[in-house]
């Protein structure tokens, strides 16, 4: 079920256009944000409400990176890799990523805390190395910066903190 | 590429060609040859009508530009790079080359790069031999690749029982997506992933809901989609093909029957020739696997001590003889009955009739009419236009159509397919009249007037009479016949189509009104199976004669005891539902039946038939009919004889029996039947005999000296006497569609319950269509029909 | 939120046009910007009557920032002004070329700055609806821009009869989901219609077929952010700030082997040379430059050699290379050319979109032959595999998408051709074992 915020939500944005279509690659971003990843019902919610098939939503999702089907760890660690981070260390930030998190790219920790993905290009090659948390982004990262970020994650969750 | 959704709004670039109007053209200079075409052409199609190959995959005729995969790059004089010929429109002056170094090098790298994934599996490829593809590569060279890495590999995978995909040697044309969105409005096909995992995808994520038309495998340049009745069958070569006429709906489609060793391997139109083009349903492409039924009659049966046990040829056709003459010498000629079928040929039909008539001596001949053409023959004959009948052709370059009653995508998918192609591609304006939200009406309409169940005549009647509409009639809002009649007012030369809902008066009310709209209005009745209208057109029917004329008419029926050479009873015969009356309050003792499941069709009680002395049945099929014969003839199939059929608007053509592919001797295929036809060569079921045989052996039996030798025999009387049917033979016989053009004053409509349609759907026909297991193999044919959207 | 001040170390050399309200306080709010002349360029613009705006950003020279530098005032004038369509304008915020960063701190910084812009090319146009597309990863981003959008709302630049002038105007963000190729402006429509970001047969362009089938104009957000001060400033003192040909100023991304890499405000025509050495201040480590990718991954790359070049579109052009997107990303001398080259093409085959053959399997193949090569296992052919590769594919995709994966293909090939041969000889890469230190 989707909450209510999330349904208005839907409304003010299927309401920016003179086609309701339009309207699903943010539909899709935004209950994915809620839920997680994206549901069938999620699909079948978005389909009726645009009014296309259930299939043109399909097509949609595996075209855009961003959008996953299957739950990921609640914060998905993206590392860029792109020319200037390469040129500034980002395979080894994801290396170290990976050992640190004992998981591969695509892979997500037993306890569903983190996912970790090799990304492309994020926009903060002035800020390389980088990588993006879920939406938040974190610059000029180190291996000891990504440690220390990843301890405050845990932390965070311990607190009960929402994703 | 953009969906129809919100039609007129997103604009697909459409070739557009189909859009200019002819008056203007471009000169323009391609390899050194000046080729003159209609401003607006494609630079693709100009090239092909100087007869200039430009190689193309995702380019198709009539479908969304693509410009996808790049094999029809050209090099156009002052342009920097190379050009895509399916994209580019001509301009005056423009010098245009296909065969420079850059070209062939362009050509030779689209060919490579499509062969990094593909997998050479061509010697189990079912497109092998007509792979286009293989093709290109054989002419444009590329056959050495110098890609070293790993091919990308997905296993295939069944969409549905019909449709298979195998994903690494699908090149990603978009054809197949095309054809189903633009050209039959089902969508089912998608594209997921990107790059190079693109990949096609069914509706339903891991299968395929739809009408199963296999539209996309036909089109499907390579062997990616692959139909589930003929992969790993046969290769192409070892097939010997035949056009004949798709056997299953009125419309009339033509279908390459390939065979082999005497056995139906396929069905598609193979070379987009005929009145269908590149189209045909789920029955045309796959239905044809009735005729390799083993549960079809072989064998003439013969009732004894309450059995119907086997016979001989010879015994069955003798027995009927001797007991049809002993019973109408004992009851009477009005004590004999004939029920003739919507699928036999014309001659077939026409002999029957001639048979019912001068040997049986009696009028009681009528079929199951599934629409009034009679009326509408009447109708037009009255009002001096039997010029008007719109044949499919027709329809599909109408610019506007109006549609009362009946569910073309069900039940007349080539009709539905027509009228989609005039909306899309020249922008014709679609009008319903329905009591149901049909597909057509909520996609294509321009203006849907919803009307109460049953209410399309009295709608009619108001158009007619100009009468204040009832109230009630109307239920999507009192303006809209208002809104269609001033719409219609301002199209011109519009197509009526109307189903069974208009019979009778109402024909003749339609026909009067839509005479007085703009233009050359022009009028098609929708009915069921291949020869419905051949079955009225050659007087299967109590009260009419061949061509329609009134055998009540001295002149008319003097006509043909001249050509037949003896006596045509005088008074009307009884129709079908008297016919079955009066088999039951046993005043009928003896029916025949050709191609028909009466007991079925009509819903006959349990032991109706019982009361009759003598059941004479031909057919393919044990059905619930024959099951109360005491006679059973078993019968050729469609794919075994030859004979014209008329589809519903009227089209004349030739059914060709197909060769048998491979020589299998005669001796190793049973008896052979009497020489009615040239069978050498030819296909047959072992054991069985065409309808036309089977009269023409009835006859002789009776001591008939009947003049003729084969279908074509017959065709050519039915040429020389019949009204309405003096075509041309040479067309016909290569293979054209010929339109009839009925005319007469048959008796009115005996009853309204005498027509009625059987609500066949995609998946369905008749009777045969249980006997065929592609229709019923589809998850599709299961559900109520209707719910494909 | 990124780390801002990394981006914006600031240089003596910059000329701030677009980017002089960065580092103030509230940046983002309607009062700020209103105070530091907001909404002035719009009022002028109603002034001036829609032909007059046309032709003034037109004259200033201004071309377009997203890559192609097509003048912004022609592109505009190609809208047809005898439809009954609704048009609409559309701001490219898709941002995902390597080696740019420009329009994030454009948008998070001064995002009025850039509604101003779309509000007075709307009105140029006659639009009446505009959209800003965002690319999805920049999330953050649509909550500064919505909260934007809806204080013009309140103070009546955008909405109903704006400024008494008579004219309506509706603006919304969009967000896209990760897709580089979105960024292409007639696949970003068709994502912008729910459709896969598949490209558009050109033409029509979109400037007469666009959104919905209407007459649109594309433009990126740093071509907009410039149109207030080219209204304010007038055409002509605009045009001055950069070369004849190349109207203005324009960000540059300094990426790479660079000590203070970050975003850059210079003047048009600027030396790339001197760009690097003395606005970036030079490679770290005392190492000797290698190579400079001068406007984003699709460009080709230039030799340090070549590095002494004017930075506008015809300079660049004339050594066979090309302005880009303003991403420079600067490479030093232990950095390896076919890696870098392998992980240019890596992305481009993820982000093809797969539509057209050449780029669908030809990314592919370079991505698969440069990995095996770069690995230990390439053969003597593959340098000219991969070159003749690079020229089949271009020129010949539907989209430019093709060429931006063919042009570093090629040009790393031919002018680091000793490189490959260098991994083919040992075996291995031979900068794998001096491993690069992060500064
Ligand atoms: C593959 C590809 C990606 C592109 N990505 C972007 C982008 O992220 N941002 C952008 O502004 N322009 C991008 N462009 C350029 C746009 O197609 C278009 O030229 C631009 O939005 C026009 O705006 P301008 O005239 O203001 O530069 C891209 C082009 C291509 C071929
Ligand atoms: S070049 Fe072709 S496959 Fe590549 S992104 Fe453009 S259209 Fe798609
Ligand atoms: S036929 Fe022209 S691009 Fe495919």
């Amino acid at each position: 079920m989707l909450s209510e915020a999330l349904k208005a939500k839907f409304d003010q944005v299927i309401a920016r256009y003179p086609v309701k279509r339009s309207a699903i690659v943010p539909l899709l971003l935004f209950g994915q944000d809620e839920i997680g990843y994206i549901s069938d019902e999620l699909v079948e919610e978005i389909a009726r409400r645009v009014e296309v098939r259930p299939i043109e939503v399909i097509e949609d999702i595996s075209y855009y990176s961003m959008l996953h089907r299957q739950p990921i760890g609640k914060y998905n660690l993206q590392v860029c890799t792109n020319i200037s981070c390469l040129l500034r260390g980002g395979e080894e930030i994801l290396e170290h990523c990976r050992r640190r998190l004992g998981i591969d790219p695509k892979g997500t920790t037993p306890d569903g805390l983190f996912s970790l993905e090799e990304v492309e290009c994020l926009g903060a090659c002035c800020g390389a190395p980088a990588m993006q948390v879920n939406y938040e982004f974190y610059e000029n990262l180190t291996p000891e910066k990504v440690d220390r970020l990843i301890e405050e994650l845990r932390i965070r969750t311990a607190n009960g903190h929402p994703r | 590429m953009a969906r129809g959704d919100e039609a007129g709004e997103i604009e697909t670039p459409m070739p557009e060609t189909t859009l200019a109007t002819a008056a203007e053209t471009v000169t323009l200079v391609i390899d050194g040859q000046s080729v003159t075409v209609p401003k607006g052409t494609l630079l693709i199609e100009a090239a092909r009508q100087a007869g200039i190959e430009i190689p193309s995959y995702c380019y198709y005729p009539n479908l969304s530009l693509q410009g996808a995969c790049r094999m029809c790059l050209v090099s156009i004089a002052k342009m920097p790079k190379l050009q895509t010929a399916c994209t580019t429109i001509v301009s005056e002056g423009m010098t245009v080359h296909t065969q420079t170094p850059e070209v062939a090098n362009a050509r030779k790298a689209m060919l490579e790069f499509e062969l990094t994934n593909h997998p050479l599996d061509c010697p189990v490829c079912d497109k092998g031999g007509e792979c286009e593809l293989q093709d290109a590569v054989f002419r444009y060279g590329a056959a050495e690749t110098r890609f070293m890495e790993a091919k990308l590999h997905h296993e295939e995978k069944r969409f549905s029982n019909l449709v298979y995909y195998d994903w690494p040697r699908c090149i990603l044309c978009y054809r197949c997506i095309r054809i189903c969105d633009e050209g039959m409005d089902v969508n089912a096909l998608g594209i997921a992933f990107r790059g190079a995992r693109s990949e096609i995808i069914p509706n339903r994520e891991d299968h395929l809901e739809c009408e199963e038309c296999g539209m996309c495998i036909d089109i499907c340049p390579v062997g990616a989609l692959t139909s589930g009745t003929y992969r790993y069958k046969a290769r192409p070569w070892e097939l010997s093909y035949t056009g004949t006429i798709c056997n299953h709906c009125g419309d009339g489609c033509k279908t390459t029957l390939g065979v082999r060793n005497n056995e139906i391997i396929r069905a598609n139109n193979r070379d987009h020739s005929g009145i269908n083009g590149e189209f045909l349903c789920v029955k045309g492409r796959f239905g044809w696997d009735f005729v390799n039924s083993r549960q079809r009659l072989t064998v003439p049966l013969v009732r004894r001590n309450g059995h119907q046990e086997q016979s001989t040829w010879q015994e069955a056709l003798s027995l009927t003889h001797k007991t049809l003459r002993a019973i109408g010498e004992k009851y009477g000629a009005d004590s004999i009955a004939v029920i003739g079928s919507n699928r036999t040929t014309n001659e077939e039909n026409y002999l029957l009739q001639r048979l019912a008539r001068t040997l049986l001596g009696t009028n009681n001949i009528d079929h199951h009419r599934t629409a009034d053409y009679s009326s509408l023959v009447s109708a037009l004959t009255e009002a001096r236009a039997t010029d008007r009948y719109a044949t499919m052709d027709d329809l599909s370059a109408a610019a506007s159509v109006l549609l009362i009653g009946n569910d073309p995508t069900h039940q007349h998918p080539l009709a539905a397919y027509q009228i989609r192609q005039a909306v899309r591609l020249r922008g014709a304006r679609l009008y319903v009249v329905n009591s149901a939200e049909i597909k057509l009406a909520v996609r294509q309409a321009s203006v849907f007037v919803k009307v109460r169940a049953g209410g399309e005549a009295d709608l009619v009647g108001s158009l007619a009479d100009q009468r204040p509409v009832p109230p009630g009639l109307v239920l999507n809002g009192a303006d809209k016949l208002g809104a269609l009649a001033e719409r219609l007012a301002k199209e011109s030369d519009t197509i009526i189509v109307f189903g069974d809902e208009l019979r009778g008066a109402a024909i003749g009310d339609l026909v009067r009104w839509g005479l007085t709209l703009p233009g050359r209005p022009r009028f098609m009745a929708l009915g069921d199976y291949a020869n419905s209208r051949g079955a009225a057109d050659m007087g299967l029917l109590p009260g009419t004669l061949p061509g329609y004329r009134a055998v009540a008419d001295p002149e008319a029926r003097a006509r043909y005891e001249a050509v037949w050479g003896a006596p045509v009873p005088a008074g009307e015969g009884r129709h079908i539902r008297a016919i079955l009356d009066a088999a039951q309050s046993g005043e009928i003792k003896a029916l025949v039946v050709f191609g028909s499941n009466p007991v079925k069709t009509f819903q006959l009680p349990e032991g109706a038939l019982s009361r009759l002395a003598f059941l004479v049945v031909s057919e393919l099929f044990p059905t619930e009919t024959t099951a109360c014969a005491d006679v059973v003839l078993p019968a050729a199939s469609f794919a075994e004889k030859s004979g014209t059929v008329t589809n519903t608007s009227g089209q004349l053509q030739w059914m060709r029996r197909p060769a048998r592919g491979f020589d299998v001797p005669d001796s190793a295929l049973g008896p052979v039947p009497t020489r009615a036809e040239p069978i050498l060569n030819t296909m047959r079921r072992t054991g069985t005999r065409s309808d036309l045989e089977i009269l023409l052996a009835l006859a002789r039996e009776f001591g008939a000296r009947w003049p003729y030798r084969s279908a074509e025999d017959v065709l050519r009387e039915i040429i020389a006497s019949v009204p309405g049917y003096a075509v041309a033979l040479p067309p016909l016989l290569m293979g054209r569609a010929v339109a009839t053009q009925a005319e007469g004053t048959p008796p009115p409509l005996e009853r309204p319950d005498l027509v009625f349609t059987s609500r066949d759907s995609l998946f369905t026909s008749g009777t045969v269509s249980r006997f065929s297991w592609a229709l019923n193999s589809v998850e599709e044919s299961k559900q109520p029909h209707g719910h494909i959207f | 939120m990124g780390d801002y001040e990394s981006y914006m170390k600031g240089s003596p050399l910059e000329v701030k046009v677009i980017t002089k309200r960065f580092g103030l306080a509230n940046s983002t709010s309607i009062d700020v910007y209103l105070e530091t002349d907001g909404y002035q360029a719009l009022a002028k613009a109603f002034e001036m009557g829609p032909a007059a705006v046309i032709s003034e950003v037109k004259n200033s020279g201004l071309r377009g920032r997203g890559g192609a530098g097509f003048n912004t005032g022609m592109k505009w004038s190609f809208v047809p002004k005898d439809t009954s369509k609704p048009k609409y304008i559309v701001c490219n915020a898709d941002e995902s070329e390597p080696g740019t960063c420009k329009d994030r701190p454009l948008m998070e910084s001064d995002p009025h700055q850039l509604i101003e812009g779309i509000i007075i090319a709307g009105f140029a146009i006659g639009a009446r609806q505009g959209y800003i597309y965002i690319r999805g990863e920049y999330r953050y981003l649509l909550d500064i821009l919505d909260r934007a959008i809806a204080e013009a709302y309140g103070r009546g630049y955008l909405g109903r009869n704006i400024l008494n002038s008579g004219f309506d105007f509706e603006l919304a963000t969009h967000t896209g989901a990760g897709a580089y190729e979105c960024g292409e402006e007639t696949a970003l429509l068709n994502s912008l219609e729910g459709l896969r970001g598949y490209p558009r047969v050109k033409p029509p362009f979109p400037a007469v077929v666009g959104l919905y089938g209407c007459p649109t104009i594309v433009n990126n957000v740093e071509t907009l952010c410039n149109v207030p001060a080219i209204l304010r400033m007038g055409a002509e003192a605009y045009a001055r700030l950069g070369t004849p040909k190349n109207g203005g100023t324009r960000l540059f991304c300094l990426s790479g082997h660079i000590r203070r890499p970050g975003v850059y405000e210079l003047p048009m025509g600027f030396n790339l040379k001197r760009m690097i050495e003395e606005v970036g201040g030079g490679v770290p480590g005392g190492k000797a430059l290698k190579a400079v990718i001068p406007g984003g991954s699709s460009c080709p790359v230039l030799a340090a050699s070549e590095v002494d070049v004017a930075m506008d579109f015809e300079s660049v052009a004339r050594i066979g290379s090309m302005l880009g997107s303003g991403g420079v990303i600067i490479m030093d001398e232990d950095t390896c050319m076919v890696k870098a080259l392998l992980r240019i093409e890596k992305f481009y085959a993820h982000e093809s979109c797969g539509w057209c053959i050449p780029c669908r399997e030809g990314t592919a193949w370079l991505k698969n032959l440069l990995q095996r090569f770069h690995d230990g296992g390439g053969t003597e052919q593959d340098p000219d595999t991969a070159l003749d590769v690079s020229f089949n594919i271009l020129g010949k995709t539907l989209c430019p998408l093709g060429d931006a994966a063919a042009l570093p293909g090629i040009s790393f090939i031919q002018k680091f051709r000793h490189e490959f041969e260098e991994h083919l000889k040992l075996g291995a890469c031979p900068f794998e074992r001096r491993a690069v230190a992060v500064t």
